[in-house]
């Protein structure tokens, strides 16, 4: 280990380490720019040139790696007079429009001048102006303030995986840009913002609304997918005016997806319900709470008393907050139902009977990065856990082999050692063929071995298997598609399968933020009830709704719509009325995770609590007091909280503890049919990255980008061909009774039979089951 | 006549065909080392006698150079050579791919027989295309005479050649940024350590030469280094190729031992053009500080005396000047030049360079101002020592040293907003 003498003190400091690292070790700042601890060194900016004993010159700390014995001066006269000889250099070509910036109050280059800067400048000639960019709807440009960091570009090509911005030109023409009438798309864009040092990028939602040092900051965490990112939210008189990323290495590290970051928008959106509401024949009229409840608690009691306990549905968002589903399980059962459940896409509900505990990723979430072995089946995780798949990128980047078993090859932004890329209902036998490879090469595969002995195994398949038999660290991860499959039970047992005899770990990309959560809690049939699939195909006389759109959320959203439309009573605890006035009879504004306290458990089982971060708006309240009340006017005991935190010590008595005694994905019991796959064209029906949600479905700069266009028919250029349908033409979309006209586009990246029309959104929520067949004709 | 290294074939006709290389002891070289499988060590103990230093500006021993070379590294390693001639001034690399390319192909190849290097690429000049057509031709003929590819000579050993050709980059000259252009990036420099010799093109350990450096060792390995050293002077081994321009009377490329006085090469090329006196010199290409006459009429012609004068041999680009010459004019074209080929990925060059053009250019447009000379000063310090690579110093080179030598006609010029000659 090197030791150095840094300012005067003396650090033993780790072999490689830089001059920047060794300052850091020290408590020491070393003023910089284009340096960033999560992207390579560029050593551009010239920021950072400290002293070092015998060096002729000025070194840059951030590129200078440390040798035994090494003095270095970072505030000496001669490292001084090169910081601010650079400083000099940044500024002279920079606007200085502090006072109409966005980033002004907290600029990297404001901060560092007032240390570095002259109060004059000895540059008399006119300042560079650079043309502006259009990067999209997320991210606003003012180029002229840019200082050539080049970590927007960095992040692009290390992080993001994608090189949508670049520096073209030379010297002083040099310029950031996307490329040629180019927006940027990644789904992590609006990571950039934070990276840039100076007010060149920024947010557009966010331009002109605040100034830094006007908000206070709120830690909170991220509603939508299940890893859960840490993040601030930025409050001025009691309103969210952004939200940025907050470091946690073990979760998001310093980035936030678009969507983490970007959705807040949608807490003002025109569509919230301030008030609550009861339907008064055709009219829908505003009441205060007590009348509401009243009315709430009266149906739900006449009903049971009239029908019993199992009349009432209850379905719940597995986004909501750990207190508000413990207290919603407490009162279905309070009311004689088991009736519940919160995976309303869901089509196979079978593993229940043999699993011992709930669906989680089987490896904490920092381990995805360390992998070196990866089998994602089902997963479109660039959209559905965008920084899960960051995660990933940078396992593959250190040498990790990752391949898919999926329905869609999509573009994973890395490289993918194998795949096998078949419709939906063909990846029960594509698992299938992976388990026998491993059998064939001598590995015991349990219970499932009598099962699988008639399937021919492809090249493709060999590969996959050979790929997990090798590496240390390994993982076999089930994604959104796999875990709404119509067969889901027979892929979780072939993959648990898989894992034992290959050795690698089995797990489920969490969807949204609570879904392990809600398992752990209970929200789910436990004692014979009604899992959400038969809820619905079952109708039931009263529903009770907590955070969903069902219409969207649905597996089948038409059968959906069909039950709740013809129950006797509906019940919305919802922040946004949404369709609810269709078909429910009271709405009851619950406040968004911003206006509560509560917790999260995210996919590796982490606990995470926050507060409230400005109070709920309007006649909103947060849902865990509605259900108290509730409780207590149907003379339910147990329903006697003061606090958010109350809730949780009952819901979860040690805590993260609780949580983790209660994960476990084993299964055993699975039948595997594998009958063939389904005939004809299988519908890949996935929700889109900005439709996981009803916030994020009302956030307007999010519904603007490329990502949230109006759902297309996607399909093979072959099968286009077959069918003599005209790219780019209007077709006809017919599942069942259900149809939708839609455009038609070409996709070669999709299996030949199978057609890919977006679930969860108002243009395709007349169609049906998610991943079951439809056809298609021309219009 | 004294012994030419380099540009021999110019005294023959077809100097650049390959019978004329071969019927002049052409690749005798190289089928030596072949046949006697002489060991890279020995190629490299005679490249060290010989005191051969780098002919594209910075003179690094080349012997020392390939010692760095870890010829043992498992995997690919590479031989660059760097023909991307952008020195205003320098135009001596491009006569010996036209007139003598074989040469510099035989040394290619020794250098990879010596280095371990899998293939040799030659980046040429985006401004010289005609080369890198003849120069491929060469190197087809190399390979159809079996000195080049698959087997050479017979030995059983392959290596290949690849020509590639830059758009006219200045910076594509720094040896790091020519292998970003030649991996298809953008071309700037990279940050160093680590040094190409470790992890070089494509990450693999790569040699980089100048295209002159390169030409000579063919004549180092058949004559020893010895011989080589005693063709010029101590630790400035060989002959060098002069690119004289200006006001002579004859400009053109002179090839003379190192060592030679100035007054004997300007002689060479026909004297100061008639009716005018030598006023200033620069002596290594426009990045070499510019000597006043009476200096550089008591330097001889190499890298330690024009060093311990006050400048650089460089790459041997000699621009003479006459009294004629506007000293501010001159540096405000010098200095434009560094402005428009900085690269623009570092701080000080980026913004420092075209301050500094800026500034002259005021002084040169009669709009100087009283501060402007220390401002230059100033600045140009700030920008020295301080960037990624050696263009933010050679930027500042033409400027400290035009004020140092002439800072009276930079006065009279922000005095009297008119230039003190050719009035």
């Amino acid at each position: 280990m090197p030791h150095i003498e840094i300012d005067g003190s003396e650090i033993e400091v780790a072999p490689g380490a830089t001059l920047m690292d060794a300052a850091a070790q020290a408590g020491i700042y070393i003023p910089h720019f284009c340096y960033h601890k999560k992207l390579s060194i560029a050593a551009s900016c010239r920021m950072c040139l400290v002293e070092v004993e015998k060096a002729p010159k000025p070194l840059p700390a951030c590129a200078t790696p440390v040798t035994d014995g090494m003095k270095v001066w970072t505030r000496s006269e001669r490292a001084v007079e090169a910081q601010k000889g650079v400083m000099e250099f940044l500024l002279i070509n920079h606007p200085l429009d502090c006072p109409i910036c966005d980033q002004g109050g907290e600029c990297q280059l404001q901060d560092l001048a007032v240390g570095y800067g002259a109060s004059n400048s000895r540059y008399a000639e006119p300042k560079r102006v650079v043309r502006e960019k259009e990067l999209g709807p997320l991210i606003s440009t003012d180029m002229t303030r840019c200082i050539h960091c080049s970590r927007c570009v960095r992040f692009g090509q290390e992080i993001a995986g994608m090189m949508e911005l670049g520096m073209p030109g030379r010297g002083e023409h040099t310029e950031v840009m996307p490329w040629l009438e180019h927006q940027v798309t990644s789904e992590l864009s609006g990571n950039v913002i934070d990276l840039c040092p100076v007010g060149a990028l920024t947010s557009k939602p966010f331009r002109y609304k605040a100034r830094g040092w006007e908000l206070s900051r709120r830690r909170t965490v991220s509603p939508h997918d299940g890893l859960g990112a840490n993040m601030l939210v930025h409050v001025k008189d009691g309103r969210v005016y952004r939200a940025v990323p907050q470091d946690n290495e073990a979760v998001n590290e310093c980035w936030l997806a678009d969507r983490d970051r970007y959705s807040y928008e949608a807490l003002y959106s025109e569509d919230r319900l301030t008030r609550p509401m009861v339907r008064d024949g055709d009219r829908w009229v505003e009441v205060d709470w007590g009348k509401a409840l009243a009315q709430v608690a009266g149906a739900l009691k006449m009903l049971r008393d009239t029908h019993g306990g199992d009349a009432i549905g209850v379905l719940a968002s597995p986004h909501q907050t750990v207190e508000e589903l413990h207290l919603l399980q407490k009162l279905a059962r309070g009311l004689g139902s088991d009736n519940i459940d919160h995976r309303l896409n869901h089509s196979d509900f079978a593993a229940d009977a043999g699993r011992a505990g709930a669906a989680w990723l089987g490896l904490p979430v920092a381990e995805l990065s360390n992998l070196d072995r990866v089998l994602l089946v089902g997963a479109t995780v660039r959209k559905d856990q965008p920084l899960a798949a960051q995660r990933l990128r940078q396992a593959v980047k250190a040498g990790a082999q990752l391949s898919i078993i999926h329905a869609a090859d999509d573009d994973l932004l890395c490289k993918v050692a194998h795949k096998l890329v078949v419709k939906p209902s063909a990846l029960v036998q594509a698992l299938a063929q992976v388990a026998r490879a491993l059998q064939e090469a001598g590995l015991d595969v349990g219970a499932v071995a009598a099962s699988i002995g008639g399937v021919a195994v492809t090249d493709a398949a060999r590969a996959i298997a050979g790929s997990l038999r090798g590496g240390a660290r390994k993982a076999l991860l089930l994604g959104s598609l796999a875990q709404q499959h119509p067969r889901a039970a027979e892929l979780h047992q072939l993959a648990w399968a898989i894992g034992q005899a290959s050795g690698a770990r089995v797990g489920f990309l969490s969807p949204a933020a609570n879904s392990v959560g809600a398992q752990v809690l209970g929200v789910q049939p436990a004692g014979g009830g009604r899992n959400a699939g038969r809820m619905l195909a079952e109708p039931r006389k009263a529903y009770v709704l907590m955070g969903v759109e069902p219409e969207l959320d649905a597996y089948d959203a038409r059968q959906a719509l069909e039950a709740l439309r013809g129950a006797e009573f509906v019940v919305a605890l919802t922040a946004f009325k949404g369709a609810a006035p269709d078909y429910a009879h009271v709405l009851l504004p619950i406040a968004p995770y911003t206006e509560t306290a509560g917790s999260y458990v995210n996919m590796e089982g982490r606990l995470q609590a926050f507060h409230g971060a400005v109070k709920p708006l309007g006649e909103t309240r947060p849902a865990w007091k509605v259900l108290r009340v509730l409780g207590n006017l149907l003379e339910l005991p147990g329903f006697e909280f003061d606090s958010a935190e109350a809730v949780r010590a009952e819901a979860l008595p040690e805590g993260e503890a609780t949580v983790r005694a209660r994960l476990d994905n084993a299964v055993e019991g699975v039948a595997l049919a594998h009958p063939a796959p389904v005939e004809g064209l299988d519908r890949v029906g996935e929700t889109p990255i900005y439709q996981l949600d009803p916030l994020v479905r009302r956030a307007p700069a999010l519904q603007k980008t490329a990502d949230a266009a109006a759902p297309e028919v996607w399909a093979h250029g072959e099968l286009i061909a077959r069918l003599g349908l005209e790219e780019g033409g209007q077709v006809r979309v017919t599942q069942g009774e259900g149809a939708a006209v839609l455009r038609l586009r070409r996709d070669d990246r999709l299996p030949v039979d199978a057609v890919r029309v977006a679930a969860g959104h108002p243009l395709t929520a007349g169609l049906g089951a998610r991943l079951g067949t439809l056809s298609l004709e021309r219009l | 006549m004294s012994t030419k290294v380099c540009l021999w074939t110019l005294d023959h006709p077809n100097p650049a065909s390959l019978e004329t290389y071969v019927a002049n002891g052409g690749y005798s070289a190289l089928k030596k080392i072949l046949a006697e499988k002489t060991p890279a060590e020995q190629i490299i103990e005679q490249v060290k006698i010989s005191a051969l230093r780098g002919r594209g500006g910075a003179g690094f021993p080349t012997g020392l150079k390939w010692s760095f070379m870890p010829r043992s590294f498992p995997g690919d390693k590479y031989v660059v050579c760097n023909t991307d001639e952008g020195e205003p001034g320098t135009f001596k690399d491009r006569d010996i791919v036209q007139f003598n390319p074989h040469q510099l192909i035989e040394g290619m190849v020794i250098a990879g027989y010596t280095l371990g290097a899998r293939a040799g690429y030659n980046y040429i000049h985006g401004e010289i295309f005609e080369l890198y057509q003849s120069w491929e031709q060469a190197l087809d003929e190399a390979r159809a005479a079996g000195y080049l590819g698959k087997n050479i000579c017979g030995s059983g050993w392959d290596f290949d050649i690849h020509a590639h050709h830059g758009y006219g980059a200045y910076i594509c000259g720094e040896e790091t940024a020519l292998l970003e252009s030649i991996e298809g990036k953008k071309g700037q420099p990279r940050f160093k350590p680590p040094f190409p010799a470790s992890f070089g093109l494509y990450g693999k350990p790569t040699t980089i030469n100048n295209t002159e450096t390169l030409a000579s060792i063919p004549w180092i390995v058949k004559h020893g280094g010895q011989r080589f050293l005693e063709l010029g002077k101590p630790n400035n081994g060989g002959t060098k190729i002069f690119s004289v321009s200006g006001h002579v009377n004859q400009p053109g490329n002179y090839e003379v031992p190192l060592g030679t006085p100035f007054a004997e090469l300007l002689e060479m090329a026909g004297g100061v053009r008639d009716g005018h006196r030598l006023k200033a010199v620069i002596p290594g290409g426009s990045s070499a500080p510019v000597l006043p006459a009476e200096i550089m009429m008591d330097c001889t012609l190499d890298f330690d005396a024009i060093a311990k004068a006050g400048s650089m041999l460089g790459s041997g680009a000699v621009i003479v000047m006459d009294e004629t010459v506007c000293m501010v004019q001159a540096l405000e074209r010098l200095a434009y030049f560094y402005f428009e080929e900085s690269c623009g990925q570092c701080t000080p060059c980026r913004e420092g360079t075209g301050w500094m053009y800026r500034v002259v250019h005021r002084i040169e447009h009669g709009q100087g101002r009283p501060e402007d000379l220390d401002l230059l000063m100033s600045v140009g310090g700030n920008i020295s020592g301080r960037t990624i690579c050696a263009l933010g110093d050679a930027a500042v080179g033409p400027v400290h040293s035009f004020i140092k030598h002439f800072r009276k006609e930079f006065e009279y010029h922000i005095e009297n907003k008119r230039c003190m000659v050719g009035d």
